[in-house]
């Protein structure tokens, strides 16, 4: 085994009561990709930004290069070779990429002679590590792909050695990560050292040399990539068996129930998100809408709702029209029958400094169930959510306590519980497992398969490929806000990726 | 981080740390007071006796709460709808208007006790509607309502002023205000209540606008944790987003919060008017509006703790004046400075200790502070 990068010996730290990480022992060989996976909150974050100098450990000692090292600032951690990409571009939007990798790295007061040097060593980077990019483009006008690339040269304009990456296939089209997997690889055979934190296991195989679990703070396991697999990092993670893909039956689709016809919205700024989209979605059938973030699904999810007021466009719900470009409001869809869990559980789906009991009802509050003329009926709204904590196993199983204590996969639950009892005969859902952990994605994706067995009409919104292949019988791709393909459940990764990416558009159903 | 404050058990949350930063605005204001030369221990048993040390100081402690009681819950019953009503002010102050209506009307003709209930109804619907337009303004034009009821302040004091200085004027008064009302508009005094418990009693303007403080108190808890309407305005103080989502209508939301609260700041000036001075002057609300800022912040918004906060901004202006009188060199400014203290570290620096009891708390038993709360979030 090659030299130790970084080691990380018994790293402990706690915010308040919460040990974040305790006693973590981690080696990082040199010249390795190194995987660490985890659930959300399993304390991978905490520990890549105590090494990047964002927290200060409690206890324990960092080495770098085999010398015991003090990093204080992120400044300490650049100074010692260490880079970091954040999963949120730290990138000034209206800057070019020349002024945004010198930023903070200036030479002397005078722009100009940094970057005439910093031209001329991005040219070095660029031909170096394959890393295209023109450096006179002003950041907002580049793909995002392109974005996270200046991310990765800033890195090593600082003299990074060891780059830490933090989700960094989130925002990417399968054929834009491909090509980041291809830059990861070429870093490593140029001896740098690369740190991919992920939750997706599929990266983890494709990429790293070696793997880390973490779960609840500890360090479970290391392994090397070759020799484990999928299942066993999965069973590491959440600490028992899980089913990674659930079993579904045929679809019986039957009469059309969401009937949408040439739906155009607008985003706040004026600009076209959805452009003239027509879809059908029909009982017992999950259709689902993939694409990568960004392509107009958000905006088409909140018109269909009744949130985002379309432009033109008409959309039938059992056959009866909803004035979506008029007077729609959320309340009236929902009396008739349309239950939505939105993409943003924390700002949209639920009050966060409420009581769970109180986001149980949160949209159906006006239903004569929970009121007693003007008030609320205590009494009923508690015993519906205490059956909907033990219908859902929602833990922990207290109505009284603030949603915001509940963990992702908890509060998702909560929205899921709401809109399913209702009994909804079209429920739509945007990003139904995002930011929830890998035990409570089987007990969801089961809920909702449920559905549509039960006859419902269910559409789902993902920008999880894996999830939308997996739940749905029906596929529409969605690209700069069109729907550019229909594919069935069997269609390939790569096929999709091709669609996602906007190749291939004239291969439109 | 997720949430900026891990929980702490409710009686630390509402009872340990209001009490210490009371403690500390005090220690504070002690040092204010040495610096002009003064026993600041002396000063405090004269202020506490002041306010609480015979019948007399209660009397007066509790008709100052009562003014603030209601300014307290009408800023509390905005900000719970997310909306920060800056115009308790001014919407006490107009609201004088429609008690002077009412009063000088039927003051000779109709007992006290219909004259109060139609005050209360004029009262309250004035106030309703001095808030009414900027809340309008706010729902429908996106004008902030910060900005608007601040506007409005100024619009109401200069109305009145245009008002008491002519056609609300006795022709032969000097001074700028109304006839005095006759006995048919002068409220009961509750001074037999206090005297129940033998305390003597020489002139005190405590009346029967203080039940209907806690009365209103009691209405506003209902209100915001106990109605659908409440629900609602929760819903939308803490995300309009999520109110969008349940399909809770803004303009509703808005335009009703703002009236509630406005009305309730209108009720408050039933307190002096009706029960005190028994007519209308110039400046009758004298800043109490603005006292209902930190008597809400103060209260975290609860109708008991924004009485308990009431009764305190209560005893600091009755103690306060018994201090200015005692030790001559604490002027009335002085006073403003401790309430300035009191305004400052209970309300805007409320937070400043937290972290501290906390971290006391959570070595002592980590389970108290909810293990749930933080995640590692680095980036």
């Amino acid at each position: 085994m090659a030299q130790a990068a970084i080691e990380l010996v018994g790293i402990n730290k706690s915010f308040g009561a919460v040990r974040a990480n305790r006693d973590i022992n981690l080696e990082i060989a040199r010249g390795t990709i190194h995987g660490i996976v985890g659930e959300n909150g399993a304390g991978k974050s905490t520990l890549m930004s105590i090494l990047y100098g964002f927290y200060q450990a409690d206890s324990g000692e960092i080495r770098v290069g085999g010398k015991p090292a003090s990093i204080k600032t992120s400044n300490d951690a650049i100074a010692l070779g260490i880079g970091m990409v954040h999963q949120h571009f730290m990138l000034v939007d209206n800057f070019t990429v020349l002024e945004n990798i010198i930023l903070g790295a200036e030479t002397n007061a005078l722009l100009k002679s940094s970057i005439a040097k910093a031209r001329s060593e991005l040219d070095r980077l660029e031909r170096e590590y394959g890393l295209e990019v023109d450096p006179d483009a002003i950041i907002e006008e580049l793909p995002v792909g392109l974005q996270q690339r200046v991310e990765i040269l800033k890195a090593l304009y600082r003299g990074a050695e060891i780059l830490i990456l933090d989700e960094p296939t989130g925002v990417l089209t399968p054929a834009e990560a491909d090509h980041l997997f291809r830059i990861l690889r070429q870093l490593k055979e140029q001896g740098k050292t690369v740190v991919l934190i992920t939750h997706k296991l599929r990266e983890i195989m494709a990429i790293t040399d070696t793997v880390s679990v973490m779960r609840q703070g500890t360090m479970v396991a290391t392994r090397e990539t070759s020799k484990t697999t999928v299942e066993e990092l999965a069973e590491l993670m959440v600490g028992r068996r899980v089913l990674l893909r659930v079993e579904k039956g045929e679809a019986a689709a039957g009469a059309v129930k969401l009937a949408v016809k040439n739906l155009t919205v607008k985003d706040s700024r004026g600009v076209t998100m959805v452009d003239d989209i027509s879809f059908d979605l029909r009982a017992g059938e999950i259709v689902g809408i993939a694409g990568v973030a960004g392509n107009g699904q958000s905006e088409l999810l909140e018109a269909i709702s009744g949130i985002r007021r379309a432009v033109s466009g008409s959309v039938m719900l059992d056959g009866k029209p909803i004035d979506l470009t008029g007077a729609a409001d959320p309340g009236e869809l929902r009396d008739r029958g349309l239950a939505h869990v939105p993409e943003d559980r924390h700002h949209v789906g639920l009050v966060l400094a409420f009581e769970e009991n109180e986001n149980s009802i949160l949209g159906y509050h006006d239903d004569p169930r929970y009121l007693k003329g003007p008030f609320l009926n205590i009494d009923a709204i508690m015993a519906d959510a205490t059956d909907k904590i033990e219908k859902y196993d929602i833990r922990p199983g207290n109505p009284r306590l603030k949603t915001a204590n509940f963990s992702g996969g908890n509060q998702q639950k909560i929205v899921l519980a709401r809109e399913i009892e209702q009994d909804p005969g079209v429920l739509i859902v945007g990003q139904p497992t995002r930011g929830v952990d890998v035990g409570a994605i089987e007990f969801i994706h089961k809920r909702l398969i449920a559905m549509r067995d039960q006859g419902k009409a269910v559409l789902v919104v993902s920008v999880e490929l894996d999830e939308i292949r997996s739940l749905s019988d029906r596929i529409l791709v969605m690209f700069a806000g069109r729907i550019v393909g229909e594919r069935g459940p069997d269609a390939t990764e790569g096929e999709l990726g091709l669609l996602m990416a906007g190749i291939e558009q004239e291969a439109a159903a | 981080m997720s949430t900026p404050y891990a929980k702490l058990p409710a009686w630390a949350d509402y009872g340990l740390i209001p009490l210490i930063n009371l403690s500390v605005a005090f220690i504070v204001a002690g040092f204010v007071v040495m610096l002009v030369g003064e026993n600041p221990l002396r000063a405090a048993v004269i202020l506490v006796e002041g306010a609480f040390g015979k019948g007399t100081g209660i009397a007066f402690t509790l008709f100052y709460a009562t003014t603030f009681i209601f300014t307290g819950l009408s800023v509390a019953v905005a900000a719970h709808c997310g909306l920060f009503n800056i115009g308790t002010e001014g919407q006490a102050y107009i609201a004088g208007l429609g008690i002077a209506i009412v009063c000088l009307s039927f003051d000779s003709v109709l007992p006290w006790w219909v004259n109060f209930p139609l005050a209360i109804v004029a009262a309250a619907a004035v106030g309703a509607l001095w808030a009414l337009i900027p809340a309008y303004l706010q729902a429908r034009r996106g004008s902030h309502i910060v900005i608007t009821t601040i506007m409005f302040n100024f619009i109401a004091a200069s109305l009145m002023v245009y008002l008491l200085v002519g056609p609300l004027k006795p022709a032969a008064s000097q001074a700028p205000q109304t006839r005095n009302f006759l006995a048919g508009a002068e409220l009961p005094k509750l001074n037999w209540i206090l005297e129940l418990f033998g305390a003597k009693i020489r002139s005190a303007p405590l009346n029967i606008t203080f039940l209907l403080a806690l009365v209103m108190a009691f209405l506003v808890w209902l209100l915001i944790w106990r109605t659908r309407l409440g629900y609602e305005m929760r819903t939308y103080g803490h995300s309009p987003k999520a109110a969008r989502y349940a399909g809770i209508s803004e303009t509703r939301i808005i335009i009703t919060a703002m009236m509630i609260s406005g009305a309730l700041a209108g009720m408050m000036a039933l307190n002096p008017v009706m029960g005190d001075q028994h007519n209308v002057a110039i400046d009758f609300v004298s800043g109490a509006g603005f006292v209902g800022i930190a008597v809400a912040l103060m209260g975290r918004l609860h109708p008991v703790g924004i009485v308990l906060a009431a009764i305190l901004f209560g005893m600091l202006y009755q103690g306060g004046a018994e201090l200015a009188f005692e030790m001559p060199a604490i002027s009335r400014d002085m006073i403003v400075i401790i309430q300035g203290l009191v305004i400052l570290f209970a309300g805007a620096l409320e937070h400043m200790f937290r972290p501290y009891i906390q971290a006391l708390f959570a070595s002592f038993s980590p389970r108290s502070v909810g293990m749930e709360a933080v995640k590692g979030k680095g980036a």
